[in-house]
């Protein structure tokens, strides 16, 4: 995993609750068994006025004007800007994958369904829980200007605005500190190798059954 | 000792170690796999060089994929296929149990892990799946993971996790006739709302709940994720340890003994203390249609669809339009006026026996309405539909005009041919009524079974409990 640097981002939202990630990609794009390639199917029912196929050329699809990621500059925007609930639905990490593969590196919501955001710590995206007090007020600043960018510094856990307003976010030390320094989380806990096979021992002892 | 909730208990069984941030490793007793969120771990596996630690824990079955017609000719979808085959070569390669296509056994993987006995209580399980919530009916702690964390299992048996908060949901007294756990489980939904358990372990407690065979608890835990929830709970009595005793994979002689001894502590202390509290008044569960595009947009069949102009919060009101704009429907539209297309019985939510078997009381002596262009029944796996066809369901159901499916997935998600169309309208037993998710442009709405099947005679939306049911 790449370590997550301090950046400045263009950022696209998409203002409607419940997100869900059957929407952020659909079933049939799931059928690949690679990690790769989903970057061009993320939000393809909103994005492609024509349905998709997996492994089919996109080429082809009419793209669908009105949706933001098919607009200068959200095209190529890297931090994502969502409403309560974001990623809800399927535990499909393939939501993760495309957002990424897009160019997403922050989504930013009041609410994230659970296992999304875990997800999202395996992979190096960053999600990022504001009041719904700020969300809002990020809605309306974006509202106000087109290429509308925010600095995300992950080490001192600042959002922060063109006019330099902060945001602070919480995030848990040990997620911070595996984005931050790249870690692979397996890794991580193969060191504790001895500990894990001392638990099954005396677990396996007393539930003879299992 | 503080008083304990289920979920602080059977946590305790499983953490491994925690460190000072708070970050805990649990144990991972049940790993079930199926083919669509596993390929990635297992390429992940072999690229670090690493093996599996305990292969005893997993059991694996293909379900999303599968066809549920034509089976002779297998998946024709080469894609499909390929991803079915990787997982059997996944399997064969590491010796591991898998349900083959075309084995009896095979079905929604939800469905035959606790068909086998292979979900018991007190056990940690997990699956590449959101509805891995579906075994938190055994009292066992059941949660959906992603393919970073199938791999995570795969490699170390255990997941880094937080713990998650408590919540309790109280079922007070007991359903009138003809409600079903679905219809408890919808109104849930709509009371607490899709993100009302984010964060939370939800135990369902109430006579309501205790009320419901282990069937029915699966149909309330299994949505427990559409609510937000990490798991859902209920603790293990009579009926769990009945349901279990005999199954392929569940403790026998001496070991079966020890194993009850301990299941029958798996409660709630009486004194435990919960983070949130929500009370249900069980008499007052009508039963449940979804109008809209989350599981949270729900109305009982006596009611009107919700106009966005009396919703407040403009967020919410948006989300409603948008909501009735993508179903076609009008705001105030009376619920038994929304007429249907096609007809889905099945999913992890409700292709256990017990389903089927309330679909064809309604359905019995009784024809699918002209006007419906589909309606299929799809049995939960190979047993349920065995079962099915001994008793007689499936003659009752074709001859009504159903079509009688193979065990899998099917149209709750529409990864096969199965499928609505464009504006296709679908009465559906399944899950989740997202956009596009039983096909681009279809519209579903989520009930029971009964009331699925009742819909299907008369191409419209019916209050079931005003049907001669043949049971």
């Amino acid at each position: 995993m790449e370590k997550f640097k301090k950046f400045s981002g263009i950022v696209a939202a998409i203002d409607r609750p419940n997100v869900d990630t059957d929407a952020i990609i659909p079933k049939q794009y799931l059928k690949s068994i690679k990690r790769t390639g989903f970057g061009v199917n993320l939000f393809d029912d909103w994005r492609y006025l024509d349905p998709g196929a997996p492994g089919e050329s996109n080429a082809e699809r009419r793209i669908n004007p009105d949706f933001v990621l098919n607009k200068t500059p959200y095209d190529h925007a890297q931090i994502l800007l969502g409403r309560e609930n974001f990623a809800c639905g399927s535990s499909r990490e393939h939501a993760v994958w495309a957002l990424m593969e897009f160019g997403f590196k922050v989504v930013i919501a009041p609410s994230f369904a659970d296992i999304f955001y875990n997800n999202s710590f395996k992979n190096g995206l960053l999600p990022i829980v504001l009041s719904p007090t700020l969300v809002d007020q990020l809605f309306a600043e974006l509202e106000q200007q087109q290429d509308y960018r925010l600095d995300v510094d992950l080490e001192n856990q600042l959002v922060t605005n063109a006019v330099g307003f902060e945001m602070p976010f919480e995030i848990e030390d040990f997620r911070k500190y595996c984005l931050l320094n790249g870690f692979d989380d397996i890794e991580l806990t193969m060191q504790h190798a001895d500990h894990i096979k001392a638990f099954e021992a005396q677990y396996y002892k007393k539930f003879p059954w299992l | 000792m503080t008083a304990q909730t289920l979920y602080d208990k059977i946590w305790a069984m499983h953490e491994v170690r925690r460190d000072d941030d708070g970050t805990r490793l649990l144990y991972i007793d049940r790993h079930l796999v199926h083919e669509v969120t596993s390929p990635q771990a297992f390429e992940g596996l072999k690229i670090a060089n690493r093996q599996i630690w305990r292969k005893k824990s997993i059991l694996a079955v293909p379900d999303h994929n599968v066809p549920t017609i034509g089976l002779e000719k297998g998946i024709t979808d080469p894609v499909s296929r390929l991803q079915v085959e990787t997982l059997n070569q996944n399997c064969d390669e590491h010796q591991l149990v898998e349900f083959k296509m075309g084995d009896i056994r095979q079905g929604i993987v939800h469905i035959i892990g606790p068909e086998q006995g292979a979900t018991l209580p007190g056990m940690t399980v997990v699956c590449g799946d959101s509805h891995t919530t579906t075994h938190g009916a055994f009292a066992a702690l059941a949660f959906g993971i992603g393919t970073s964390e199938v791999e995570h299992v795969l490699a170390t048996q255990c997941l880094i996790l937080n713990k998650s908060k408590n919540m309790r949901v109280t079922v007070d007294g007991a359903v009138a006739e003809g409600i079903t756990a679905k219809d408890i489980v919808l109104r849930i939904i709509g009371e607490i709302g899709t993100a009302g358990g984010t964060g939370h372990t939800i135990e369902f407690v109430g006579e309501a709940i205790s009320n419901l065979s282990m069937e029915g608890r699966m149909t309330l835990c299994n949505m427990t994720i559409e609510a937000g929830a990490r798991a859902g709970l209920v603790d293990c009595d009579q009926t769990t340890i009945d349901y279990l005793k005999g199954r392929p994979f569940a403790p026998t002689g001496e070991n079966w003994d020890k194993a009850v001894a301990y299941w029958q502590t798996l409660h709630s202390d009486a004194d435990a203390i919960f983070d949130r509290e929500v009370h249900i008044d069980a008499a007052s569960i009508e039963p449940q249609v979804t109008w809209g595009t989350s599981p949270e947009m729900v109305i009982s069949i006596n009611e009107n669809v919700p106009d966005p102009a009396s919703e407040t919060d403009r967020i919410k009101s948006g989300g409603m339009q948008n909501a009735l704009d993508y179903m076609g429907l009008a705001a105030n539209t009376p619920c038994k006026e929304v007429f249907l297309d096609k007809i889905f019985i099945g999913s992890c939510t409700n292709s256990r026996i017990e389903d089927l078997r309330a679909a064809a009381a309604v359905v019995k002596g009784r024809k699918v309405a002209d006007t419906i262009k589909l309606a299929m029944v799809v049995p939960g796996s190979g047993l349920v539909k065995q079962q099915a066809e001994t008793e007689g369901l499936d003659s009752i159901f074709i001859e009504a005009g159903f079509e009688w499916r193979e065990p899998g997935c099917s149209m709750c998600l529409a990864m096969n041919d199965d499928r609505l169309e464009p504006g296709e309208r679908c009465a559906s037993t399944s899950n989740r009524n997202f956009e596009g998710r039983q096909g681009k442009g279809g519209r579903s709405h989520l009930v029971s079974p009964a009331m699925a099947a009742a819909a299907a005679i008369y191409g419209h939306f019916v209050d079931v409990r005003l049907l001669d049911r043949n049971n």
